[in-house]
């Protein structure tokens, strides 16, 4: 593959987006879905290829590797060394990620034919989707941190687009609203942190600045390693920062707020973006760096207990939840957090980078199982137009391809071998034991919920009471919605076989990884456990699940109500931010302000106002004040004689 | 094309012609033409600065000319361009040409009204060539007065109030610019007591720095009051809200530039060692813009006032800018000029565009409207998503050098200002999304809106126009980074030199 024709992965749904945002909606409304497909199929095999390539034949010198600069351009020079490029990038991580956002995205593509037909603004809906692609695999391929840091914000733009798409919801106004603006905030932190890094190794090129601030003895990292503010290195500093602006992407606490509101949005869209794509870029972002961090203790630390809570804290929050897709929007957030963690526990090169793998392997497994669960979730609402949990039920019989897919999904997510979440999770688990007990503690307890709040859900749509739903014409729908569900179901048995290990490493070279089947007991166990525990409740409709509910009373309820974190936004963003600071700069500006301008301006006025009385036009008035005056003058005269 | 006297010649030719027009579309089309022919001189002349640099042409002004006026005192009318006046000449010509175009449908004393708008192009384009100081203040005074009928005549709302407002306080700025530049000419000395006019040469004088700290608040304030220097940015929301839409742009889109480009050309240029003495004034004074400007957005209701506010915390980034004092920021500076005279000129277009159809600038009335005027709704997005820095847009470019520029200064007055001016971009989100939030997607709220009829030739026109010039910024800012560069330098050069001669 030459270099140019892998600049066509990204520009080809560019073009698309280009094409179908101009002239789709009054001329290519009917074709715009195949167009969108194609141009995305073409891009799919031209990054299946290069990847191949990379992997089998160019990407190892030495027997490690490397990054390659495919292509690079100056797109904004500050000074002689420091400038903004635009350019691609070809490192492990980078072709995964090529391979997972065309491939989930070209499934979303095929499975949209179904279920967005009809659509009104169908042309603007693929548009969207071509830009949220173009803008996702421009990040994974960015070789600069301000590159990445300029797709970062058009994927955060694309996100709103397609969270709003039915914008005539208030409810998808408001969400897409939150999504964009939580993670704008996230993203201050990101650019600050982009600001404090580059100007301590005075480059903006990964490369270069991962090797300036990873030579203990270079000039850049003494000085980066030394200066502080408030007793915190400026690396460090910068960091974290910069994790800030991946946790806000990555939905990690406490900016996951935006999440589950996110599932608005179309749900072809919701098993893109805020499954298998754009979530994880914080991941993605932490492991570019990933070097740098590796030599920042504290730093990474905060990435592992960040990623550990969040992981706890929403698997508990999705044993609650009631519409489906917040369940899964939770549990998103929720492996999200393992591969966070996973990536804080592990260090740079050798055994040491089994998090880092493990991180990579998750991620690559993830997007598979997560993507056909909620396409699996967005065939179910097709057939039953709602979300909700208590309008399902007993569908198996109505719709058997998508029991089946989802049952793989479910079992793969819950760790259950030999589905492909097993193997990755089982790395994760491994790693953390190594290194951090009580991350692992978590994690493991975690799996358990995992497995129980997911097949608390696949037993909620399939099983519990009969099925109430009238066959209204489309059934499972169309074969555009089916096959994508039986590709991912495919990749959901056997993703876990793919050798990641010796592929994606955080030093280049192959990882020795074997499955400890005697460590592996312990997790599995408890996921049964899980999968037992949700069966006894839910399979068939009882009041279990109601009577344990109201035992556990308060607790239940704040779980429920997601811990109250969209109150205390709203507290902080509507009650401080607005009425403490936007009104009171309002009124200021209007009364103080602008007030002593217009009475500078009203004294002007009233001394003019008072003297005009002199120009009368009186002649009788002009000679008294003529008299008055050779008066006063004389007066003055006399005394200045004295 | 070397002589720039054209540009200032042609649109008065155009004025004049229009006086000669006897019906409406004579005057129409006679405006409209002479506009998209200054679009053309703008770009030719563009055309052959590049020529002219890339032949090495490494003179500080191209294409000069000189001619006496008054020549007791020394006044000349002597022109001249550098990058920056080269592309602030292309944002005027772009702008004027799509304000015209949005004023198709202007029924009462068209005449008038295109004869003013013409006129304060005239002003523009003298004040931007002009390297004379006296004639630089003669251009400048030019592009006010008009300004005062435009909105007088053919604004909304407290119109009458708003315009002297602005008339006055723009008149007060310019006052305070004539004290300082008649202390630079003063203190100038050619040799047997001559004094000169002349930035180039005063330039290369050594004025005292004691002289510098007295004269440079004069000019820096005076200009700053153009460009909503905190606190005499109260002219601008009611101002901008009262004028008509056409006014608007020219406002907010040149304008505000020409006391951008006066605090950059004249004051810090001129007075390098008391721009360093006073430099943590302006930072602040430009951060409390940028914040506190933002925050007080947060508020609007009126799309109008939305966008006034936010152009004066947009205009705060021109003004940190040029206080941070490296030459990266002075970059952004120039840049933030032309990104928000194209951002703002589009945005105040689109709220007008809108205003025209729904007669409300309410955002509470508003809603809905995505689905009726997809063309003009998507317009506005486009100015929004601009305004609030999204890559790919000029907005972006213009912050993100600032920034950059800013950080350079790495002691912790700088940092935290830097940091303040970064986290607007927060509030901007906030504001910019709102607005679009209720405004333009939502439910439809009102049943008149459902007969709205989308852009007319006209108006898909300029709005494709100015969407093209952010882009072109926006996705290849190299070509005006270069073009900007080798100036900013020279200030550079003259700020450096202060501080050793200092």
């Amino acid at each position: 593959m030459s270099n140019y024709s892998i600049a066509l992965i990204p520009l080809l749904p560019l073009a698309t987006f280009v094409v179908l945002g101009l002239f789709g909606r009054k001329y290519l409304s009917a074709f715009a879905g195949i167009i969108g497909t194609i141009s995305l199929l073409i891009s799919t095999i031209i990054s299946l290829v290069t990847a191949y390539q990379y992997f089998f034949i160019s990407g190892k010198i030495n027997g490690i590797y490397q990054p390659i600069i495919a292509l690079n351009y100056s797109w904004l020079q500050f000074t002689p060394s420091v400038s903004i490029d635009m350019g691609i990038m070809l490192d492990p991580i980078a072709m995964m990620m090529i391979v997972v956002v065309t491939f989930v995205s070209l499934m979303v593509h095929i499975f949209s034919l179904g279920y967005m037909k009809g659509e009104e603004r169908f042309a603007t809906y693929y548009a969207f989707l071509s830009l949220f692609t173009f803008s996702m695999l421009g990040l994974v391929l960015s070789s600069n941190i301000f590159q990445i840091y300029m797709f970062w914000e058009l994927v955060g733009v694309s996100s709103f687009l397609l969270i709003g798409y039915y914008f005539d919801k208030p409810s998808a106004v408001a969400a897409s609203k939150k999504a964009f603006i939580v993670t704008r905030f996230a993203d201050l932190g990101f650019l600050i942190g982009i600001l404090i890094l580059a100007y301590s190794a005075e480059t903006l090129d990964f490369g270069t600045l991962i090797a300036r601030l990873t030579d203990a003895s270079s000039p850049y990292f003494v000085n980066a390693a030394g200066a502080s503010f408030i007793g915190i290195s400026a690396l460090t500093w910068g960091l974290v920062l910069v994790f800030l602006g991946g946790a806000g992407k990555s939905a990690m606490f406490p900016f996951h707020i935006w999440l589950p509101d996110a599932m608005e949005g179309p749900t072809p869209v919701s098993a893109l973006i805020h499954a298998a794509t754009m979530v994880v870029a914080g991941v993605f972002l932490v492991a570019r760096l990933f070097p740098i961090f590796a030599f920042d203790a504290a730093a990474l630390t905060v990435v592992t207990y960040v990623g550990a809570f969040s992981a706890l804290f929403a698997a508990i929050i999705a044993c609650t939840q009631t519409d489906i897709k917040r369940v899964l929007a939770y549990s998103t957030m929720s492996q999200i957090g393992y591969m966070m963690f996973s990536l804080g526990v592990a260090k740079h090169g050798g055994e040491g980078g089994l998090g880092y793998m493990a991180s990579m392997f998750h991620l690559f497994t993830h997007a598979f199982f997560k993507s056909l669960l909620f396409l699996g979730a967005g065939a179910v609402i097709h057939l039953v137009h709602s979300n909700e949990m208590k309008d399902m039920g007993g569908l198996r019989k109505l719709m058997p391809i998508t029991h089946i897919t989802f049952l793989i999904a479910c079992l793969a997510i819950a760790g259950i071998p030999p589905f492909a979440g097993f193997f990755s999770k089982e790395e994760i688990l491994l790693a953390a034991f190594h290194s951090n007990k009580m991350v692992f503690f978590v994690a493991l307890f975690t799996s358990g919920l995992t497995a129980f709040y997911m097949f608390r859900l696949y037993f909620s749509i399939f099983w519990s009471k009969e099925s109430h739903v009238h066959e209204n014409g489309h059934g499972e729908g169309t074969l555009t919605m089916k096959l994508p569900l039986v590709i991912l179901a495919v990749f959901a048995v056997f993703a876990g076989f793919f050798p990641i290990a010796s592929l994606v490493t955080s030093d280049g070279l192959a990882l020795e990884t074997h499955i400890d089947y005697l460590f592996s007991l312990t997790p599995v166990a408890l996921a049964v456990a899980g999968i037992l525990l949700a069966s006894s409740l839910y399979k068939s409709e009882n009041s279990k699940p109601q009577s344990i509910a109201t035992t556990l009373g308060g607790l239940y309820t704040a779980a429920h109500k997601k811990f109250y974190m969209d109150e205390l936004y709203m507290f902080i963003t509507h009650k401080i931010i607005f009425n403490l600071i936007g009104k009171p700069a309002a009124w200021i500006d209007k009364n103080i302000v602008d007030g002593l301008m217009n009475l500078f301006a009203d004294t002007t006025a009233q001394i003019s106002d008072n003297m005009k009385g002199l120009q009368s036009g009186k002649l009788q008035q002009y000679a008294s004040y003529f008299f008055v005056g050779v008066l006063g003058f004389m007066l003055l005269f006399i005394y200045l004689w004295n | 094309m070397t002589n720039l006297s054209i540009l200032v010649i042609f649109p008065l030719l155009t004025t004049f012609a229009i006086l000669f027009c006897r019906n409406v579309t004579q005057i129409k089309w006679t405006a409209l033409i002479g506009s998209l022919l200054q679009l053309t001189i703008a770009s030719l002349l563009m055309y052959s600065y590049y020529g002219e640099r890339a032949a090495g042409n490494t003179a500080q002004m191209l294409f000069e000319a000189r001619y006496s006026w008054y020549s007791a005192m020394n006044i000349e009318y002597y022109v001249g361009v550098d990058g920056i006046s080269v592309i602030m000449i292309m944002l005027t010509a772009f702008v004027v040409t799509c304000g015209i175009l949005i004023s198709w449908k202007i029924e009462t004393l068209t005449k008038e009204f295109f004869f003013l708008l013409l006129l304060l192009s005239v002003g523009a384009y003298g004040f931007f060539i002009s390297l004379d100081l006296f004639t630089m203040f003669f251009f400048l005074e030019l592009a006010v007065i008009p300004k005062f009928l435009l909105i007088a005549i053919w604004g909304s709302g407290k119109k009458e109030y708003s315009a002297m407002k602005l008339a006055l306080m723009l008149m007060g700025g310019s006052a305070l610019v004539l004290i300082g530049l008649l202390a630079t000419y003063f203190n100038t000395d050619m040799g047997g007591g001559v004094h000169t006019w002349d930035l180039l040469k005063i330039a290369h004088m050594h004025i005292p720095y004691e002289t510098q700290l007295f004269i440079f608040p004069f000019l820096f304030v005076g200009f700053g009051v153009f460009t909503a220097l905190f606190p005499f940015h109260t002219w601008v929301p009611d101002g901008h809200s009262s004028a008509p839409t056409a006014a608007s742009m020219f406002l907010a889109g040149i304008s505000m530039k020409l006391g951008g480009y006066g605090c950059l050309r004249v004051a810090t240029y001129l007075m390098p060692e008391a721009a360093q003495h006073y430099s943590w004034i302006i930072v602040l004074l430009a951060t409390i813009a940028i914040i506190y400007g933002a925050f007080a957005t947060l508020m609007q209701k009126d799309l109008k006032y939305i966008n006034a506010y936010s152009s004066v915390s947009h205009c705060g980034f021109i003004l940190l800018g040029i206080g941070m004092l490296t030459k990266t920021a002075l970059i952004g500076a120039v840049m933030q000029m032309v990104s928000h005279g194209l951002m703002t000129a589009l945005f105040f277009g689109a709220i007008g565009m809108i205003y025209e159809r729904t007669h409300t600038r309410q955002i509470k009335e508003l809603g809905g409207l995505l689905k009726t005027i997809p063309f003009l709704s998507s317009v506005f997005i486009i100015a929004g998503l601009c305004s609030l820095g999204l890559p790919g847009f000029s907005g972006f470019v213009s912050e993100m050098v600032v920034f950059v520029g800013a950080w350079q200064q790495p002691d912790a007055f700088h940092r935290i200002a830097t940091i303040l001016a970064a986290a607007s971009i927060v509030v901007t989100a906030v504001y910019i999304l709102r607005a679009a939030g209720s405004a333009i997607m939502g439910p439809i709220k009102n049943e008149h809106f459902n007969h709205l009829k989308d852009a007319t030739w006209n108006e898909k026109m300029a709005s494709v126009l100015l969407i093209f010039a952010i882009l072109s910024i926006g996705l290849a800012p190299f070509w005006l980074i270069n073009i900007i560069s080798p100036d900013t330098q020279i200030i550079m050069e003259n700020i450096a030199r202060g501080a050793i001669g200092n």
